[in-house]
């Protein structure tokens, strides 16, 4: 990737982790934790590889991103403010009475959003669907979802991905954002999923390790999952729950927490510090 | 009634989505192993690129079928009710109901009559389950002509609905000539002015044979067949409240929640009168001809009759 774009999008990530935290603070609640771990993903989906219009939110043949892993809505809200849906100002109404920015993503409610999701493992079924739906209707977009690592233990899941290999949705790419952490804990004591991978791939998935904050492997992922034919692609993350905001980092505490005033200070220091580094 | 056609409406809803098929090409047909059954395999013969298994995995199915409505096909997610409504209650609530995404439900095998499989997959608590999803309209045929008619109604009707089907064969009773349906239109099928009989379903075949039966004692009862439960009609329900006095509600479902509960809410909201609630009395059903189960249950002409005699003290 060349300098200017990982700029470009270490800029835009940066901003999603802004804009989340701010939004968590102001609310007093929500998820920062799993918003700050995927925030390099959905920077790179909606500021470099989804075919989308903030301009034309329902633009028929745009590519689709579900939230699967609904919770962190906090940075999916962040990227679509950041990428000209609404006002980033309007991010502090999160969670609050009026506000179109509810604790989950409504599709109803907010442009931009293109399924409602918050009830964990339902969201990859949606994205099948719609993914399904652009192979009956002959069109060419693809469907991107993004899922916790934690949400793999619910069952559908695995329902959704054994239709999607049997169906051979290869216009859908999976993300697991593998930040290692759920709200009791590490998932490999809690329940454990691993093998992660070897499980996609027994449900006839095209799997990709990488590391979910290096925008590089992010890149040869997404390229490599348009080249594959006749299989969806899992693309499992590796990220670091709370990253960008040390006292947040590999915290389950951190999973549903908002931070306090003395800690969104810090935390937004932090994240304006990294910001000045990148736009030096 | 031997001399009546008789026809299950799940063959009734298999035969309504092959025949609307070209009609309407954005149309698909979502299954989970059970197209013999719920008579979706019809529906499959004549489009067969529009018919997708899903396997047994219904909450899949439901949140496959949310993502196709999303992208503006129109699914018909089917399964027995039990695995439908009662399964994938939280996929239709959270995925269909709460983002009113237009999908929608065909759930066959309601109800007791489903007969010799037995209470696990006798459901009688769905009707109940998709009253609370805001938004949902119900719609409980009582026959062919009227199963047709609401698949129809149903994809013409932007949101989410849930269709009520069932396995036994029931008696056609409605003129496929004449016949109209309305969502969210109650039909007066016997005016009356002493007791009304509010039936829905199978149920609407032994209550026009009760009106008969309760006219030849000289009692005069109106009949209406309420095959959508949600909306309810209210204003019919309503008027028969207030002309004849005492209602009898009756329905293969649990007398929680169902029809009943519904014309409750809105005669007591309205205009109280004495409801008596017919249906499955807040028990299991089990193993058995699925017409000797209704027989077994109380839910036949002759216990109308005896229920009407009863409420009227004669």
């Amino acid at each position: 990737m060349n300098q200017t774009l990982k700029k470009e999008l270490s800029l835009a990530a940066c901003k999603i982790r802004m804009g989340a935290i701010e939004g968590v603070h102001c609310a007093k609640s929500g998820h920062p934790g799993g918003s700050l771990s995927a925030a390099d993903i959905i920077a790179y989906l909606y500021f470099k590889e989804m075919n989308i219009d903030p301009q034309d939110p329902k633009k028929e043949d745009r590519d689709r991103f579900v939230l699967s892993k609904g919770h962190i809505a906090p940075a999916l809200y962040a990227a679509l403010a950041n990428r000209g849906y609404f006002p980033v100002e309007e991010l502090k109404t999160l969670r609050k009475i009026g506000s179109r920015l509810q604790g989950h993503p409504d599709m109803k409610k907010i442009p931009g959003v293109d399924m409602s999701t918050g009830s964990l493992g339902q969201g990859i079924s949606a994205a099948c669907g719609m993914a399904k739906a652009g192979k009956l209707m002959n069109k060419d977009y693809r469907v991107y979802t993004v899922l916790g690592d934690g949400e793999i233990q619910e069952g559908q899941v695995w329902e959704a991905s054994m239709f999607a290999g049997h169906n051979k949705l290869d216009n859908l790419c999976v993300i697991v954002d593998n930040n290692g952490l759920q709200i009791d804990g590490n998932i490999a004591d809690v329940c454990s999923p691993y093998p992660i991978d070897e499980k996609f791939k027994s449900f006839n998935f095209h799997v990709i390790n990488i590391d979910g904050h290096n925008f590089d492997e992010i890149e040869a992922a997404f390229e490599e999952a348009k080249t594959v034919k006749g299989q969806p692609t899992a693309i499992i993350a590796k990220t670091v729950k709370g990253k960008g905001v040390s006292f947040m980092e590999n915290k389950a505490s951190w999973h549903g927490t908002a931070p306090n005033d003395e800690q969104y200070e810090i935390a937004m220091a932090e994240l304006n510090q990294a910001l000045a580094e990148l736009e030096a | 009634m031997a001399d009546v056609k008789k026809i299950a409406t799940r063959e009734s809803y298999g035969n309504a989505l092959a025949e609307l098929a070209a009609e309407y090409p954005n149309l698909v047909v979502l299954d989970a192993d059970l197209a013999g059954a719920t008579k979706t395999a019809t529906f499959k013969k004549v489009c067969p690129e529009r018919f997708i298994d899903c396997g047994i995995a219904e909450a899949n199915m439901i949140g496959v079928a949310a993502g196709l409505s999303a992208c503006g096909m129109i699914p018909f997610a089917s399964s027995f009710a039990m695995f439908a409504a009662g399964r994938a209650f939280e996929q239709i609530r959270n995925s269909v109901g709460y983002p009113h995404n237009n999908v929608k439900i065909g759930a066959t095998h309601a109800g007791i009559s489903v007969g010799e499989d037995g209470a696990t997959h006798q459901c009688c608590e769905d009707i109940a389950l998709m009253r609370t999803i805001p938004g949902m309209v119900i719609i409980n045929p009582a026959d062919d002509v009227e199963a047709k008619a609401a698949v129809r109604a149903a994809i013409e009707h932007v949101g989410p609905v849930y269709l009520r089907f069932g396995r036994m064969a029931v008696p056609v009773v409605n003129d496929a000539e004449t016949y109209k349906f309305e969502l969210g239109k109650g039909i007066t099928l016997r005016d009356g002015k002493d007791i009304t009989v509010v039936a829905t379903g199978l149920m609407v075949a032994e209550a026009i044979e009760a009106g008969e039966l309760l006219a030849k004692e000289g009692i005069d009862a109106r009949i209406i067949n309420i095959h959508t439960i949600k909306p309810l009609d209210e204003e019919l329900i309503c008027k028969a409240a207030r002309e004849t006095g005492k209602i009898i509600t009756i329905e293969e479902h649990s007398v929680i929640g169902g029809l009943g509960s519904a014309v409750c809410d809105a005669v007591s909201a309205n205009c109280p009168v004495p409801v008596v609630k017919m249906g499955v009395q807040d028990v299991f059903g089990h193993s058995g001809p699925g017409g000797d189960l209704i027989t077994e249950f109380g839910l036949r002409a002759a216990n109308i009759v005896e229920t009407a005699k009863k409420m009227l003290n004669k």
